[in-house]
């Protein structure tokens, strides 16, 4: 059983990074728009796992991606991030819910799914692009991609959250 | 002790996150210091390998256009071969040549971040090392910044770090090439220009001679509007590429055969100034 999961996340955490730098680093739609869309790493990953190996696993998750597309480490600082903040952000989507053992994803409502998806897209969103600008002078620079690119990435999230997800019973 | 060390187990998920953080920040931070990010680019072994794989499925979709570029071109220098504009062949041996070109193809591309690099499949084995200029047979691209065995990276003109001599063509005005308005990939930015030069919205934008990495006159773009900036006394350009910095394929690596007896000549001046 363990090793069924850590052989799942493996696999994501491998077919998200090349499914990023191959197919959604070259989207480029209207010229600057495209969806981070290996955050979903984050959104899959089973809760009740290792706080630690999770953070360190997310570090490389960032770092892979920005070995391929020569962004620095700015996807890693993004991701470590969203990845400390994942709890916090599950206990104000969820509420004290999640805690309990019997907590599941796909038992939660649509709005709670597409909140959850949303703060970690946000977040992970805006530290990206302010480390990428790194000048305030651009501060609406900052918002308006931060803001245009949440959009895409939170379309795409979804769509490929309901494609994968495992069923209901 | 007991005490420190407790803190540090109630908080090592928190340290854990601030250590990672920071290793981050100074992968970030340290390549403004130039090449000191040496293996945290695209021309590593693993993603150039990665992209090459790729690039040998999608380079068919486009092979008709890149044909057409390419007997364009051809069109172009067997028109200046009859009409005699180059030397005579003859004149072309080792001693007088000063710039070596090298052949290459894209891997990778980028023009939508702040700082775009292009990835491409020649590197050290086949002698291509940083500071050599890429074009492709419209313009200008940019510079190599990272090399690794079969690969390298080269910073693009659309940079915020780019900074390249460039004039006016038929004239010796010179300025500097950079980009800041970086969301339009098709416009780069001409500044220092003095405002007592006479331009004319078209006019040809080529490389200065200034530069040890470019040939003079080789085009980058056309000026598409021109106003003065902030000091009232230099011109800021916008400058309309003629690559199409979406769809590039071949390139050419250029060698300057003496840029180290330029540079080092240069460094003893300076060093004697002191």
């Amino acid at each position: 059983m363990i090793n069924s999961t850590s052989f799942l996340i493996v696999l994501r955490f491998i077919l998200l990074v090349l499914l990023q730098v191959l197919v959604f680093n070259k989207l480029n739609f209207f010229g600057y728009i495209n969806p981070l869309i290996y955050i979903l790493f984050l959104y899959w990953y089973p809760i009740k796992q290792n706080r630690t190996t999770f953070i360190i696993l997310c570090f490389f998750l960032g770092l892979f991606v920005d070995i391929f597309s020569d962004t620095l480490a700015i996807n890693a600082a993004a991701t470590v991030t969203i990845a400390y903040l994942r709890p916090t952000i599950m206990r104000f989507v969820f509420g004290v819910n999640y805690e309990f053992q019997s907590f599941k994803l796909n038992n939660s409502t649509k709005a709670q799914q597409f909140t959850f998806l949303a703060l970690l897209i946000i977040i992970h969103h805006l530290v990206y692009f302010t480390l990428e600008i790194f000048s305030f002078s651009n501060s609406l620079l900052i918002l308006q991609k931060t803001f245009v690119v949440s959009i895409s990435t939170l379309i795409l999230g979804m769509l490929f959250s309901t494609l994968f997800s495992s069923k209901k019973e | 002790m007991q005490q420190i060390i407790n803190f540090l187990i109630r908080y090592k998920i928190f340290l854990l996150y601030l250590f990672l953080l920071l290793i981050s920040f100074i992968f970030t931070f340290q390549s403004h210091s130039y090449h000191q990010s040496k293996f945290l680019n695209s021309s590593n072994y693993i993603s150039g390998s990665i992209y090459t794989f790729s690039d040998n499925i999608t380079s068919y979709f486009g092979l008709r256009e890149e044909n057409n570029r390419l007997v364009e071109e051809n069109k172009r220098l067997r028109d200046r071969l009859f009409n005699n504009i180059l030397l005579e062949p003859s004149n072309i041996d080792s001693t007088t040549v000063d710039y070596e070109i090298l052949r290459g193809r894209v891997i990778n591309n980028s023009y939508a971040d702040q700082r775009n690099y292009i990835t491409i499949n020649k590197g050290e084995n086949d002698s291509i090392y940083q500071d050599m200029g890429v074009i492709t047979d419209k313009g200008i691209l940019g510079i190599v910044e990272n090399t690794s065995d079969n690969f390298s990276t080269v910073q693009s003109i659309l940079s915020d770090k780019s900074n390249i001599n460039a004039k006016i063509k038929n004239s010796n005005h010179f300025g500097s090439l950079v980009w800041e308005n970086t969301t339009d990939y098709n416009v780069v930015q001409l500044i220092d220009i003095p405002r007592l030069v006479p331009l004319t919205i078209g006019d040809t934008i080529v490389t200065g001679a200034m530069s040890s990495i470019f040939p003079e006159d080789i085009p980058i773009g056309t000026i598409k509007r021109f106003d003065l900036d902030n000091s009232k006394s230099f011109y800021f350009i916008d400058v309309e590429l003629f690559n199409d910095m979406t769809n590039i394929g071949n390139i050419y690596i250029i060698k300057n055969l003496n840029r180290k007896e330029v540079l080092e000549l240069e460094a003893e001046t300076e060093a004697n100034d002191q």
